[in-house]
């Protein structure tokens, strides 16, 4: 006898996909409609890359759908008519963008393997850091980037000056999390990711011996099973940041 | 008793998110105006990374940006809830507080700029505003349903700054027959007590402007 209890139990667990070939035909399909997770995203977006490190440290299932960007999709258009941009996720056929909205419903909606702490103050602090990294450093390295002369030079000084801070909050931990990935760590992945390719592309130098302990995270962060399984390849970034860069700087 | 301190400015409408939360759910604290000009060892030890207000200050441990603040406050003191408790309807709620922090401020850009300038910034924060109104509001009394919520707080700023912003330009910003769902909303938003209670007086603002 199948209990409606155990139903909307097996509805919680992280296997999306239910086999159970007791179940009536029709339930087991509304449950799979209806747990599907759908990711819009690209092959390079590193806010699409923090959605599916977290899907994945919780072992959630999802499909995954790259746009191209000059011929955005419909859906995305329609699921993210604000902004129109990635990453998107869509659950139960409802959609939520914005990656670091995305990642608190993850972590609001997945409970196991935690990506935020317990403690009000901990999640404070995880927040902090990632509106952080994405108000200041990522708009600095942006500059940098783009930027030319004295503009790129003073980008850089901002950016090596915020990374004095996220230096400083690693002290005396493995991951910005603790013992464990955290919500910061999945934001401050590109450093991990994108900042080599910056640092090929453009000749910044970003991450070097002044910053020890985000030299040591760097290893930790990308070599992690989890995250080393979804890794936007060095080469194709550097082939598709190099053509960015000659947008930004045309040769005289 | 748990100390709870709050490190603001009364310019700044981050810094009155900040006390909108704290009233609303009824928490006594220590109000500290900053002198930005002179900040005080207290706020530049408490937030050494932006050297900004506001700052809540709880039992000794200092949380810093505004939108932070409203969360941990949210956990700390459930009482008279500004979330909502579905995950999906939360995020939703976020999406749009963030969206307040990301694109709300181009409207505090409008009386510090001049000419051509001006008029690109008026333009950027009437779209702005149409946003808010086609896609946010819907046609409920306040971005939360019926009862205030932490997307209302994250808005309030807009609920007395284009007031003063059109006394300063001389022309109008938030007009009603443009803005009819904002309009009504920035009304009701101001007749809930611990709000109207608690705004920036009008002609000291417009003074500051001028």
């Amino acid at each position: 006898m199948f209990s409606i209890f155990a139903f909307w139990n097996y509805m919680d667990k992280d296997v999306i996909k239910i086999k159970d070939p007791s179940l009536p035909h029709k339930v087991v399909e509304i449950a799979n409609s209806m747990a599907e997770v759908k990711l819009f995203k690209t092959w390079s977006t590193q806010f699409g890359a923090r959605v599916v490190w977290a899907l994945k440290l919780k072992g959630i299932q999802y499909e995954a759908i790259d746009e191209d960007l000059s011929n955005k999709s419909a859906l995305l258009l329609q699921y993210n008519p604000v902004y129109k941009k990635v990453p998107v996720l869509v659950h139960n056929g409802k959609p939520i963008s914005e990656s670091l909205v995305i990642l608190e419903y993850i972590e609001e909606t997945w409970k196991q393997n935690p990506i935020l702490p317990e403690d009000p103050l901990g999640k404070a602090n995880a927040r902090f850091w990632a509106k952080f990294n994405d108000e200041k450093l990522l708009p600095s390295i942006w500059s940098a980037f783009t930027k030319e002369g004295k503009e790129r030079e003073e980008a850089m000084g901002a950016v090596l000056e915020s990374l004095k801070f996220v230096e400083e909050e690693l002290k005396g931990k493995k991951f910005f999390g603790g013992e464990k990935i955290g919500l910061a760590d999945l934001v401050f992945g590109w450093l991990a990711n994108l900042a080599p390719v910056f640092e090929e592309v453009a000749g910044l130098k970003i991450l070097d011996e002044r910053y020890p302990l985000l030299l040591a995270w760097q290893p930790e962060f990308s070599e992690h099973p989890i995250i080393k399984d979804y890794w936007p390849p060095h080469d194709k970034l550097v082939i598709k940041y190099q053509a960015l860069y000659e947008k930004y700087h045309p040769a005289k | 008793m748990e100390q709870v301190q709050l490190l603001g400015m009364w310019l700044s409408p981050y810094s009155y998110r900040v006390i909108w939360a704290l009233q609303l759910k009824g928490i006594a604290y220590e109000y500290i105006e900053e002198d930005l000009s002179n900040k005080s060892p207290l706020l530049l030890q408490c937030n050494p990374v932006h050297k900004k207000i506001p700052v809540l200050i709880h039992s000794g441990k200092p949380i810093c940006e505004s939108s932070v603040i409203l969360e941990y406050i949210e956990e700390i003191w459930p009482q008279n809830s500004l979330l909502p408790c579905d995950p999906y309807e939360r995020a939703i709620a976020r999406f749009w507080i963030k969206f307040a922090d990301d694109k709300g401020p181009i409207v505090w850009k409008i009386c510090g700029t001049r000419g051509e300038e001006r008029q690109k910034v008026i333009e950027e924060s009437l779209e702005m505003l149409k946003t808010i109104e086609e896609h946010g509001l819907g046609d409920k009394k306040f971005f939360g349903g019926d009862k205030i919520s932490m997307v209302d707080i994250a808005f309030g700023g807009l609920a007395y700054w284009p007031g003063v912003i059109e006394k300063v330009l001389g022309r109008n910003l938030l007009e009603a027959h443009k803005f009819p769902r904002l309009h009504a909303w920035t009304k009701n938003f101001k007749e809930v007590p611990e709000i109207k209670e608690n705004l920036p007086d009008f002609g000291r603002l417009l003074k500051r402007q001028t």
